[in-house]
């Protein structure tokens, strides 16, 4: 699904990423932990194709393609997604007909048959329920005046319609109350599928207890310092960012 | 005065015996003023040149009304009582009838006036604006010969949308179109005015003179619509002028679409306290246009509220001029008063001047302003583009998005309706990159 192979990637001259590699192959979900400023959020900029984020040495491919070489539009197409740690947001462009022009794009260059607008109320309408946000959210401006966790399960929304084949999901659960975040797992863990990927960026073990990972690396310094299954979290919660630090330091 | 003054005035007064003396005041007033140049301060961004490029002349006579469809320039959903003037001349066959008014509401042309009705015109025509401050408004009045009159006597309510559509159409040479609204609203009245100026196709060489003046009465209640959708060609200086009793209201809503030189004056003047206006405008120019909004508060007595938000989105090579006054006089205490100004410039050549003018003598007031100039927000775009949407058509919608607050905010929804898609059209020809606005 998804090889990123001795990426190096810079932002204002300051190199965050340094000799990533990571693996996911379809139907796993990977969890990246690490401190502060050791570059999970670069790693989801860089793969959405973000500007400003220059790739400097390495690759990534997506589904046997090149993703480096692709606009942010056709990543998102080609079945990328990415849920952000801060949605934007666009008064003046309705939520629904934000997601409408989305799902179009999306099927569009899938070769799907396009969406009327009767059928993509209706699933909107269905999915508002299951992210437990009310259906005039879709009146209301892209994420205007929505709360923190409105605006997170709105990322949510637009990931369940969007059916992508990767999902990054950006500090989703920071900013979150308990009750949300199992909203929002509950979302993930529907969309849980063999053929589909999840990329989980995250500061604390938390949202981990809700959707449960195959594969937990901790980022340190812009690489995968180290990599385990979900237990490695646990440990994580248990002895802090310093521990993974201390024993690096040691080993050198 | 002036070559250009001399050919834009014409001697030759062919309005009714009554306005005479009133038209001969202005006159007077008229041949001390100059044309303004780069160093008067209201005309400092905007140039009058294209004014001498053309030799624009009053009509000679009406002409003949010109024998094709104009079905197309009325607005669907809007049920109205409409009157139609083409090429400045009223056409009673294209207009409601106005036999039909209810009691209390008065609609005439100054020429067909009865004696009561020329009293109050002659009362307070000229009474809302300061004519030796405003050239053009100053003109209007000299050569004033006819114009329309609008009463909406006391606690009346205008039952349907007045419209007032003035189109320029099928004349071949440079001409001139003096254009005038005088409207008054009662104590405890309510009506609805759209003003809609409209070249058709082939966008004759027209410059419009207009002025309009709004006596809101105590407690009347007044919503404005001014639509300057005229095409490049069309060079228009306007005049709207609002002179607010005791809790009157006002609710203005201005469009500007871009031409050769169009200036709009908005001016508000509170006389009574507790009155509010609500300005909302929006402006769009491409090419080589250059629109020009100045709007004046004058917060004369205490109690009153202002509430101003403009926006304009500058194009390719044109230029946008905005400034907002909003002057608070000594005695204007627990004035509130809120301007907002906001452009987008899609092009590296395109140019804003905006200005919001503060000038506060009271010391308990509330007032905030803002002015910004920008182009389309990096984040939106990308967050719009990880969603699948092409740069195109995000370019599209963001464009939009920075006006659809103001349009969206539009009472009258057959307005709002109307101009979504004819403001949409603006930002691509390519139906694909339009479809999910229309």
């Amino acid at each position: 699904m998804l090889s990123i192979n001795n990426l190096h990637a810079k932002i204002d001259d300051k190199l965050i990423l340094k000799e990533l590699n990571l693996q996911v192959n379809a139907g796993e979900v990977h969890a990246i932990m690490g401190p502060n400023g050791s570059g999970k959020s670069t790693t989801g900029h860089v793969l959405s194709g973000r500007d400003g984020y220059e790739v400097v040495e390495g690759s990534v491919s997506f589904l046997g393609k090149n993703l480096l070489e692709m606009d942010t539009e056709e990543r998102a197409r080609e079945g990328l997604f990415l849920a952000f740690q801060y949605p934007v947001e666009i008064p003046g462009v309705s939520n629904m007909e934000f997601m409408k022009a989305a799902v179009d794009a999306v099927r569009e260059h899938r070769g799907q048959e396009a969406i009327d607008a009767v059928s993509f109320l209706k699933k909107t309408r269905e999915f508002c329920k299951a992210v437990n946000l009310d259906q005039n959210f879709l009146k209301r401006g892209v994420n205007e005046g929505f709360s923190g966790g409105e605006k997170k399960r709105n990322e949510i929304l637009q990931m369940m319609l969007l059916e992508p084949k990767l999902c990054i999901l950006d500090e989703t659960d920071s900013g979150l109350d308990i009750d949300a975040l199992q909203v929002v797992a509950e979302g993930v863990n529907s969309l849980r599928s063999p053929e589909r990927s999840f990329l989980i960026v995250t500061h604390y073990q938390r949202l981990l207890d809700y959707i449960e990972p195959d594969f937990v690396h901790v980022l340190a310094g812009g690489k995968i310092v180290k990599s385990g299954d979900k237990s490695l979290a646990l440990e994580l919660e248990e002895k802090g960012y310093g521990w993974i630090e201390a024993s690096l330091s040691g080993a050198a | 005065m002036s070559e250009v003054l001399k050919q834009l005035y014409s001697d030759k007064y062919r309005g009714p015996a009554w306005l005479e003396a009133f038209n001969q005041q202005a006159r007077s007033q008229c041949s001390e003023l100059v044309l303004p140049g780069r160093k008067t301060e209201n005309w400092k961004y905007t140039s009058l040149r294209a004014l001498e490029m053309e030799q624009y002349q009053p009509l000679a006579e009406k002409p003949a009304l010109v024998d094709h469809d104009l079905a197309h320039l009325s607005i669907p959903q809007l049920d109205s009582i409409d009157l139609v003037f083409i090429n400045g001349y009223f056409e009673a066959a294209l207009s409601s009838d106005l036999s039909m008014l209810p009691q209390g509401v008065e609609i005439c042309l100054f020429s067909e006036a009865s004696t009561t009705q020329q009293t109050i015109i002659l009362q307070k025509l000229g009474g809302a604006i300061e004519q030796n401050k405003h050239l053009f408004a100053c003109l209007n009045s000299a050569q004033l010969s006819d114009g329309l009159f609008v009463n909406i006597g006391k606690n009346c309510v205008l039952p349907k949308p007045l419209q007032i559509v003035h189109i320029n159409t099928g004349i071949d040479q440079a001409y001139a179109v003096n254009q005038r609204l005088l409207l008054v609203a009662e104590q405890n009245s309510e009506a609805t005015v759209v003003e809609r100026f409209l070249t058709d196709d082939d966008g004759p060489a027209v410059f419009t003179n207009g002025v309009s003046e709004f006596y809101v009465e105590a407690d009347a209640r007044l919503s404005h619509y001014r639509l300057n959708m005229e095409q490049e060609e069309a060079l228009h200086i306007g005049n709207i002028s609002a002179l607010m009793q005791r809790n009157a209201q006002l609710n203005s809503f201005s469009l500007g679409l871009g031409g050769k030189l169009k200036r709009l004056d908005l001016t508000v003047e509170y006389r009574g306290e507790g009155a509010e206006a609500k300005l909302n405008g929006v402006y769009l120019t491409q090419n080589q246009q250059h629109i020009d909004y100045h709007t004046c508060i004058e917060h004369a007595v205490a109690h009153c509220t202002t509430s101003e938000v403009f926006r304009g989105i500058v194009a390719d090579s044109s230029k946008a001029v905005f400034n907002g006054r909003i002057h608070i006089h000594r005695d204007a205490q627990k004035t509130l008063a809120q301007l907002s100004n906001k452009n987008l410039l899609t092009s590296n050549k395109a140019e804003v001047d905006t200005k919001p003018e503060l000038e506060i003598y009271a010391d308990d007031v509330q007032c905030a302003h803002g002015a910004t100039v920008a182009q389309l927000d990096d984040n939106s775009m990308h967050y719009l583009r990880t969603r699948g949407v092409s740069e195109a058509e995000a370019r599209v919608m963001l464009s939009f998005a920075f006006i659809n607050e103001l349009i969206n905010d539009i009472k009258l929804s057959a307005i709002a309706d109307y101009l979504r898609p004819e403001l949409v059209n603006m930002f691509s020809t390519d139906d694909g990159l339009k479809r999910h606005l229309l």
